[in-house]
């Protein structure tokens, strides 16, 4: 189920302007922030960005401030367009 | 006679900015035993008339300046540098907001409650100083309601008298924890909504009616109506170099004479305690800083309230709460209370603190009950790690704070409830005066 959201998602690539389109060809730090009013903790962010994103016992994501390194952009970007609830963002640093 | 003089009565340099002779010693925010402050011509008369100089383009107020060399903090629980604050709104184009907090949603601190009592005009003085600083159109006063007569009718008498430069509205808060937190107030004046906000802008970009809004606390406010008047060297004569002027305090729990002190900063916690009349029995720790304070051990000799002194302890002074637990009761089922009100308390709109909390205070529950594990312990410790710093506003972090230090004080009566003992006489007993609290 989860799965098939993730080749949707790929498809959904962010379009909207600001620091995550501009970002990551322009070397620019770019962080991750979870606004946790919005976020209902369905974990998509997780299945889609293990490498940044891990889920806490109540299924609500857990993130830290370190910038995301260049290659893993993409899938931060694929991430934040799959969140129903757009409650995870990248921002630049 | 004024207090400030400000020759061509436009926005001045701060070497133009001349002080009446302050009072010496304490009180300065209470009155003097005696002393009825209430009324505004025996205010008037105590302080002086409200030095007004106009209001200043963007940042030039001299009382920014004179805020800045006080040294003044925030004195509602963040001890940041108000100064700065004052600077980063007054920056800000356009009309501004000035907010007074004197929400004091924590049920056990009394100290902006009796300041709005016994000096209302103080703190409405000290908002009308900071509209002008901040080139502030609108002050709105957000308070409990057990003070909202006093400061209605102090309000009201001072329109009468053409006192304040710009309106002041009086608003009641909500009732239950959160509601004086900053974006919460906002959120309330605006939307009727108590509750935080998320995002990344901060009110004094964007605050009530999405303009840039100053919100400081009622006894912040206080101090800077004194400043104002009798300037920032007199501030500086209590207090410590680095910590200047006095600080409210709320004495509760094991003393004779439970109430609101005011102590200059860096007196010793052994002094708060004999001035609240001496404890009653046996402390065995002192809650300082307020629910969201921190626990210290009873070997308090040589600590003071200020930030300098309990830094190292890992407390500070946060909303002045210094409450006194006696060794009938038990540090871990007071802490278990504790939690689990402020779990009740959460806004309810961010998982980590809905869940997280709950977690924490359940395992708290069950081991001040001594029907907890080893691996209640670990999942704790873990929790309280994992919780901190998501959610909107720092309500999970204070929960956070007090656990942790409770954790660490009571680290030997820990070891005796995984054994299944309890080391206080009397467990069942609280100081905390926690509403609607049910047995532990």
């Amino acid at each position: 189920m989860v799965r098939s959201k993730e080749a949707s998602g790929s498809n959904l690539n962010p379009d909207r302007p600001g620091p995550a389109s501009t970002a990551g060809s322009g070397g620019r730090r770019i962080v991750l922030r979870v606004d946790p009013i919005a976020c209902d903790g369905r974990g998509i962010c997780a299945e889609l960005f293990p490498e940044m994103v891990s889920l806490d016992d109540w299924g609500f994501p857990i993130i830290d401030g370190s910038p995301i390194p260049p290659r893993l952009v993409g899938a931060a970007k694929r991430a934040a367009a799959a969140c129903p609830t757009l409650a995870f963002h990248l921002d630049a640093g | 006679m004024t207090a400030l003089v400000a020759p061509d009565h436009g926005p001045v340099g701060a070497g133009r900015f001349v002080s009446r002779p302050g009072p010496a010693g304490l009180p300065r925010l209470l009155p003097a035993a005696g002393e009825n402050l209430v009324d505004l011509a025996s205010h008037l008369e105590r302080h002086g008339p409200l030095p007004l100089l106009g209001a200043a383009k963007r940042d030039t107020h001299p009382l920014i300046g004179a805020i800045e060399r006080a040294g003044l903090t925030g004195r509602g629980g963040s001890g940041f540098p108000t100064a700065r604050k004052f600077a980063a709104v007054a920056r800000q184009r356009g009309a501004t907001t000035v907010v007074v907090n004197a929400v004091e949603a924590e049920p056990v601190s009394a100290k902006d409650k009796a300041l709005c009592t016994l000096s209302p005009h103080l703190v409405i003085d000290g908002a009308s100083t900071a509209a002008e600083a901040v080139h502030a159109q609108r002050i709105v006063l957000v308070a409990h309601a057990s003070v909202l007569p006093t400061l209605i009718e102090a309000v009201a008498v001072r329109r009468v008298s053409a006192i304040d430069p710009v309106p002041v509205e009086v608003v009641a808060a909500a009732d239950h924890f959160v509601a004086g937190e900053e974006r919460a107030l906002v959120n309330w004046i605006d939307n009727g909504r108590s509750i935080p906000t998320a995002g990344p802008s901060r009110p004094y970009e964007r605050g009530v009616g999405g303009r840039p809004t100053l919100v400081n606390n009622a006894e912040t406010l206080a101090h800077v109506g004194l400043i104002a008047r009798y300037g920032d060297a007199w501030f500086r004569s209590l207090g410590t170099t680095s910590e200047p002027g006095t600080i409210l305090v709320t004495a509760r729990g094991a003393v004779r004479r439970p109430g609101v002190y005011e102590a200059s900063i860096g007196t010793a916690l052994t002094e708060v305690i004999r001035a609240a009349g001496g404890s009653s029995g046996t402390p065995i720790a002192f809650l300082v800083g307020g629910y969201f304070g921190t626990w210290i051990s009873q070997h308090v000799d040589g600590v003071a309230m200020s930030r300098e002194s309990l830094a190292p302890l890992g407390a500070n002074m946060g909303a002045g709460l210094v409450l006194v637990l006696p060794d009938a009761c038990c540090g871990l089922v007071e802490t278990a209370r504790l939690a689990r009100y402020l779990a009740g308390q959460s806004a309810g709109q961010c998982g980590p603190c809905v869940f997280g909390l709950r977690a924490i205070s359940d395992a708290l529950v069950s081991l001040a009950r001594r029907e907890a594990g080893p691996q209640v312990i670990v999942n704790l410790r873990r929790w309280l790690g994992e919780v901190e710093g998501r959610g909107a506003c720092a309500h999970p972090d204070g929960v956070v704070r007090l656990v942790r230090s409770a954790l660490d004080v009571f680290e030997g009566e820990l070891e005796r409830h995984l054994a299944g003992r309890c080391g206080a006489s009397h467990p069942e007993q609280s100081v905390l005066a926690l509403p609607a609290m049910r047995t532990v």
